[in-house]
């Protein structure tokens, strides 16, 4: 760098990093969550209580558990809108094995075997064959989904070991539910991955430029494929959730999830077409979607006004920021 | 499990005492409709107001998801409890999914019915059935066969394969076409209640069963959309749409001939009667228990069976003689 030679002045580095945060897109969430959440509070005398709040982390946590993956994988610029008919498929082959008589662990690795099986489907199309990933995430939306379907028809699986409830119904400690316990370590886990290590480095580097990230040495095909098998993984995972809380499976399970998943993706700061996004960006768009979700069913806001607020919100919140920049320079 | 237990305890006891400090104020009755925007349950709506209004004390919450889906319902559902409200009266996407969600609610001191479509026994105190399974099917039946002297081929518009309803009226149906020789029941096809893939089915049903001499569709929004497609294919006179509809939405097609006549019952008694049960048993002067009879103001009273159900009357048939009258009511 010292090396160039140039007319202009250049600045040593480009803004202090404590502008930077204050600026960044992580810092605006922040800012909408918590007014969102003083407004809940002033909107309904039922918001600030505990049991409610611990309630309505339900309305995001299986999904940002996917969201997390899914981020990921669009940050490599891929996608996977097969992660709801993953669900369906996962809780379906655990519906079955249930029926058999099979215990709540080999459930669980059922539902994750599934998950990382369906990822595996994927991702080997996409990464091995150079299939697009929408078209082929597309086409195994129905695929999956439709194998539930032969399965099941119009029926249900009920009567899941009292155990497996305590995935989607179960307390760790007073109103910490499990789910919250398996979304804050995704949380984690998604946040070293991405931020800390090569593989992420890895992730970022082919959104940005996969050719450039081909022959700078790193293994594109592999690295497109495991995230592909980590979005398996974690819908095998909102599966048992889901299932779980639902106690019930029907084909129709976590129908339009994909679309609330990439939703939180997008308004966590995801460039969709890939290249940058962080996981804090994520983690703060889900608790924003559920907060404005959970707020608006206490004032009993017909869902249909609600999905509009959603979109107005997502709208809003991406196009602010270039609004304020074009007004600043002109 | 202890925690769990002792957590719950905890939260009943809460809102046990928060009820009893609220029981000056007006009893909230929660109508949960499968999803917002369908003339049934707007229908259903007026009846529950005017329950209301009749009773004097109670405050009518009409609520629900954008989508029929049973995801949808738990979150409504969720933040209900989270309102403490009184009673929740709600026609279930799904009769399992619901169990846990309303299991939480009743433990928390809320009353739970179910009505139009029903939860599993253990998920609700009572169902209100608008009619009985075996009258509706055989009705639907009936109506086919009135307009077809001759006999020939009928094929069934349902909505979607998981459709608790749907499901069960056609089995009614199938086990009294016996009594009605001249009447073949040539298929099922599905629309997922979506007016565009409804009218297509029907196209699909017209092109396959060229001789097709009455389409049944059980579903308000299949029966419209197939009234259509016949419509458009100009087949009026040999093909009778015929099944369950809305005055307000079949009175065109009952004046250009599409369908000579069908049937349902009155939503707005419908509202009306669940909020009156509601009432009473919220109130404690009813209970639910099979065999126990349960008062519904106007509509007289129901007697539960041993699966805690009660059908409130009989469908009614609407035909070019009446349809007007309705159309303006719902």
């Amino acid at each position: 760098m010292t090396t160039i030679q140039t007319g202009r002045r250049i600045p040593d580095r480009l803004t202090s990093p404590l502008s930077r945060a204050l600026k960044s897109w992580e810092a605006l969430l922040l800012v909408v969550a918590v007014a969102i959440f003083v407004l809940n509070s002033v909107a309904s005398p039922y918001f600030l209580d505990p049991w409610n709040l611990s309630d309505a982390t339900f309305n995001f946590t299986e999904k940002a558990m996917i969201a997390f993956a899914m981020a990921m994988l669009i940050i490599a610029g891929d996608i996977d809108l097969s992660v709801g008919a993953i669900i369906a498929l996962a809780s379906t082959v655990m519906g079955v094995a249930m029926t058999l008589g099979a215990p709540t662990p080999v459930l669980v690795l059922l539902g994750l075997g599934t998950g990382l099986t369906c990822g595996a489907f994927n991702g080997l199309l996409v990464a091995r064959l150079g299939l697009p990933a929408i078209v082929v995430t597309i086409g195994t939306m129905s695929l999956f989904r439709g194998i539930s379907y032969i399965v099941l028809g119009d029926g249900a699986f009920t009567g899941y070991p009292s155990g497996f409830a305590w995935f989607g119904q179960g307390y760790v400690f007073w109103v910490i539910t499990v789910e919250m316990v398996i979304f804050i370590l995704a949380a984690l886990g998604f946040g070293i991955l991405l931020h800390r290590t090569n593989f992420g480095r890895m992730t970022y580097a082919i959104g940005n430029n996969a050719t450039a990230a081909r022959f700078s040495g790193i293994r594109v095909g592999r690295v497109r494929f495991i995230l592909f098998l980590l979005t398996g993984l974690m819908s095998g995972v909102a599966a048992i959730c889901l299932t779980s809380r639902l106690g019930s499976t029907r084909p129709s399970i976590a129908f339009g999830f994909e679309l609330e998943v990439v939703t939180i993706v997008v308004l966590g700061g995801v460039a969709i077409l890939g290249g940058s996004g962080s996981i804090t960006g994520v983690v703060l768009a889900a608790l924003v979607m559920g907060l404005v979700t959970f707020g608006l069913g206490l004032l009993n806001v017909p869902g249909i006004v609600m999905s509009i607020v959603v979109g107005a919100l997502l709208i809003a919140v991406i196009a602010l920021p270039r609004l304020w920049a074009m007004l600043r320079r002109g | 499990m202890s925690i769990l237990k002792k957590a719950l305890t905890t939260a009943a006891m809460a809102s046990a005492l928060l009820a009893g400090a609220a029981q000056a104020e007006d009893m909230r009755i929660a109508i949960v409709a499968k999803a917002l925007g369908i003339g049934f349950f707007e229908a259903a709506n007026k009846g529950a107001q005017e329950a209301a209004e009749e009773l004097g004390d109670v405050e009518i919450i009409y609520t629900g998801p954008t989508d029929t889906t049973a995801e949808g319902q738990v979150e409504v559902i969720n933040s209900l409890i989270a309102q403490r409200v009184d009673a929740i009266a709600v026609s279930a996407n799904d009769t399992d999914a619901l169990v846990p969600t309303l299991k939480k609610a009743m433990q928390r001191g809320i009353t739970v019915i179910s009505w139009d479509s029903g939860v599993a026994p253990e998920g609700r105190q009572m169902h209100l059935n608008p009619s009985s399974a075996p009258l509706i099917g055989n009705m639907i039946i009936k109506l086919a066969a009135d307009n077809m002297p001759e006999g020939g081929q009928v094929a069934v518009l349902s909505a979607t394969t998981t459709s608790t309803n749907q499901n069960v009226w056609i089995e009614e149906m199938n086990k009294v076409a016996g009594d009605y020789p001249d009447v073949e029941v040539v298929g099922t096809v599905y629309g997922d209640d979506l007016a565009d893939k409804s009218y297509r089915e029907t196209q699909g049903l017209l092109k396959t069963y060229p001789d097709l001499k009455a389409i049944i569709a059980p579903t308000s929004v299949g029966i419209v959309a197939a009234a259509q497609a016949v419509t458009d294919a100009g087949k009026i006179g040999e093909v009778n749409v015929t099944g369950l509809g809305l005055p307000s939405e079949m009175a065109g097609h009952v004046k250009s001939g599409a369908s000579k006549s069908f049937a349902i019952w009155n939503p707005i008694d419908l509202g009306y009667s669940a909020t009156m049960i509601a009432y009473h048993l919220a109130k404690g002067d009813a209970s639910a228990e099979p065999g126990a009879t349960i008062p519904m103001g106007r509509m007289g009273e129901v007697a539960l069976d041993d699966n805690t159900e009660a059908a409130m009357a009989d469908p009614f048939v609407y035909d070019a003689s009446n349809v007007e009258e309705f159309a303006d009511v719902f």
